[in-house]
């Protein structure tokens, strides 16, 4: 069933929100202006414009913003013509009071993201966007962690709660083809005319777009993507690529092809402090199954610390944490610092033995 | 010492069962009686077990009692004990409250232990406020702290139903005593649940701003001194690092300290992963004798 009687699949950009954590969070309110217009050219449906942890997200555990995200989404509200803005809200650090203030900035939909087994925690915000009458989304996090079956009925607490359209999310870049086509069946065979089922993928392996083609086969209507990648980890689904696939393959979006590759040149690029690459850390993330946004606090807990980031990553995957827990690589760093330290002192009192 | 005062559960559930557990090792406190809604429910048949009058009749049925308790802990929920509140003041009973209701002051034993001692009713914060809040003030009693985040993880089997429907108010209520209780000009709290398998023990990550020319030494001596104290209550609690000192960041000119905690729960009733709850129980455990000591003091002067 196509997404509604002009499109067959609706499109998410997620550069001013997922690509927040490549930049650091330090979006001005000049970028947001000059991305929102050049997508909303292109015919982007919908751009997602948040702290990258979402609203709330400013903070020393996720990196403070240089901008406050409520500046940000007017800009973006104020710049769209025809795209609808969203926001996105992870229950635990976003509160209520976050929802009822995108709707007075003019945000239309809120996506509401859970760990993939925690979705009750997010019935309350799915109740009250509903009822301030913002269209809704739901994020399943760390989506190759959980098998279909136990992802579907995860979906089906976030319908029976008010959300429109469930997303399998892919936040460690950790699938494989059928990882996402199986997962999005399941969720589809569950949800039926309930809601709608969505695909957000990352690029740690190499496969975001041929992840998220297989998850629109399974029956996937939105998916998501980031103009030039720009997204945490090795980046999203290229957003100007998945345009020219899905037109080849004759799948309605609604997106300018040609005007897409220009603005991914000439606008998004010249924003990004560097391109998004799929580097040791990031395609370690995607091997070990790590939650990407947790690249950028890797490489500076590395710094810091003095240890490799690869052993920090690595860690993170055998402790299974789960989005959020970035305070986590700080103490991990400081006890592999401590125990290269002791290892140090113990060859030197070998030698000097 | 002998017993001084008797307490009542009110609530029959995890929190009430593990409360019961503590009670009963306190010496201080005399658990009498143990309130439920649920004849069959673990907790009273535990509760009859240990000597404890259990009662699935409610609060009626223990205010009906011709002896009434000293002290009622509550650990039902927000909901409940907004109506149960001014019934326990009527009847001059002291109200312990391990729910999100926050009908009287907040307490934790570590920062503010005697400064609400003569209160009708007192609260526990939450499970995150009980396990951070010591640090913040260790911090603020030293340095100015302009702003405190504490970043909670519990397990996702010791979140009950209470905490995922409110979620909402586990971050703002913690937030706010981080900043009434652990001097924090501005606080923010951050929950995450983690469902790990066999499941995580309970980590607390607090950050705290300090002044960009801070001496770091006193800092980290008060924050050693506060986890002994804590321990002193709560013995599965400790440090899992060093405390971390940053300097300013660019664009910013405060420095910040970072302190990561474990908590490990005694496995009274509720299994040791759930720091969470072990915290709370033994928190309010803590706040219970203090009170019964007061009572105490309270009779003698008015022999």
């Amino acid at each position: 069933m196509p997404y509604s009687s002009d499109i067959d699949v609706r499109v998410t950009d997620t550069s001013l929100r997922d690509g927040s954590h490549a930049k650091r969070h330090q979006f001005t309110e000049r970028n947001v202006r000059d991305i929102v217009a050049a997508l909303d050219d292109a015919g982007m449906p919908v751009i997602e414009v948040t702290h990258g942890d979402g609203l709330g997200g400013s903070s020393y555990n996720y990196g403070k913003s240089l901008v406050d995200e409520r500046v940000l989404m007017k800009a973006a509200v104020g710049e769209a013509t025809r795209s609808k803005i969203a926001a996105l809200m992870l229950p635990g650090l976003g509160t209520k009071d976050d929802i009822r203030a995108i709707k007075d900035i003019g945000v239309s939909i809120v996506r509401i993201a859970t760990h993939c087994t925690e979705a009750d925690i997010s019935e309350q915000h799915f109740t009250l966007a509903r009822d301030v009458g913002l269209e809704t989304v739901g994020f399943l996090m760390m989506a190759h962690t959980s098998p279909p079956d136990a992802l579907a009925r995860q979906a089906r607490i976030m319908a029976d709660a008010g959300c429109q359209c469930v997303y399998v999310v892919d936040s460690a870049g950790a699938m494989i083809l059928e990882d996402a086509g199986d997962r999005v069946a399941a969720l589809v065979a569950e949800l039926g005319t309930d809601a709608q089922v969505g695909f957000h993928g990352h690029e740690n392996l190499s496969l975001s777009l041929a992840n998220t083609i297989t998850a629109i086969r399974a029956g996937a209507v939105q998916v998501d993507g980031s103009t030039r990648r720009f997204g945490a980890g090795s980046g999203n689904t290229s957003c100007e690529a998945f345009a020219a696939v899905a037109e080849r393959l004759g799948i309605a979006t609604g997106l300018d092809v040609l005007k897409m590759i220009d603005a991914a040149e000439d606008v998004v690029r010249p924003v990004m402090d560097d391109e998004c690459v799929l580097d040791r850390l990031s395609l370690i993330m995607g091997y070990a199954g790590v939650y990407s946004s947790f690249l950028k606090h890797a490489y500076r807990a590395s710094e810091r610390y003095g240890v490799p980031g690869a052993d920090i990553l690595m860690e993170c995957g055998r402790r299974r944490l789960v989005g959020g827990q970035e305070d986590q690589i700080i103490q991990i760093a400081a006890v592999l610092a401590a125990r290269h330290q002791a290892a140090d002192a113990a060859g030197a009192a070998v030698r000097a033995g | 010492m002998p017993a001084t005062a008797t307490a009542a559960i009110v609530g029959s559930g995890n929190i009430g069962t593990d409360l019961m557990y503590k009670l009963l090792r306190s010496g201080r406190i005399e658990p009498r009686w143990m309130i439920g809604v649920d004849p069959d429910s673990e907790g009273l048949r535990r509760a009859a077990e240990h000597g404890v009058e259990p009662s699935a009749l409610g609060v009626d049925w223990l205010l009906a009692q011709p002896d009434l308790p000293d002290i009622v802990f509550e650990a039902t929920s927000a909901y409940v004990h907004v109506r149960n509140a001014p019934r326990y003041r009527e009847a001059g009973i002291r109200a312990v409250d391990l729910t999100p209701a926050a009908r009287g002051p907040f307490v934790v034993p570590a920062a503010n232990l005697t400064e609400h001692i003569a209160a009708m009713n007192v609260n526990m914060v939450t499970c995150g406020g009980q396990a951070t809040i010591p640090i913040v003030h260790a911090v603020s009693r030293v340095v100015d702290v302009d702003y405190a985040e504490i970043v909670a993880t519990v397990a996702s089997r010791s979140a009950g139903p209470g905490t995922r429907q409110n979620i909402d108010e586990f971050t703002l209520t913690t937030a706010r005593a981080v900043e009434l209780i652990g001097g924090a000009t501005r606080g923010k709290a951050i929950i995450i649940l983690n469902p790990a398998d066999p499941p995580l023990i309970m980590r607390d990550t607090i950050y705290c701003s300090i002044p960009a020319d801070a001496d770091t030494d006193p800092i980290a001596d008060s924050i050693l001194r506060v986890v002994s104290d804590v321990q002193s209550y709560v013995p599965g609690y400790r440090l899992v690092s060093d405390p971390q000192f940053d300097r300013p960041l660019p664009g910013e000119h405060t420095a910040r300290v970072a302190v990561f905690i474990e908590v490990e729960g005694a496995g009274d009733y509720l299994p040791p992963y759930s720091g969470n709850l072990d915290i709370m129980t033994a928190a309010a455990t803590k706040v219970g004798e203090e009170i019964a000591a007061h009572l105490d003091v309270v009779r003698m002067e008015s022999v």
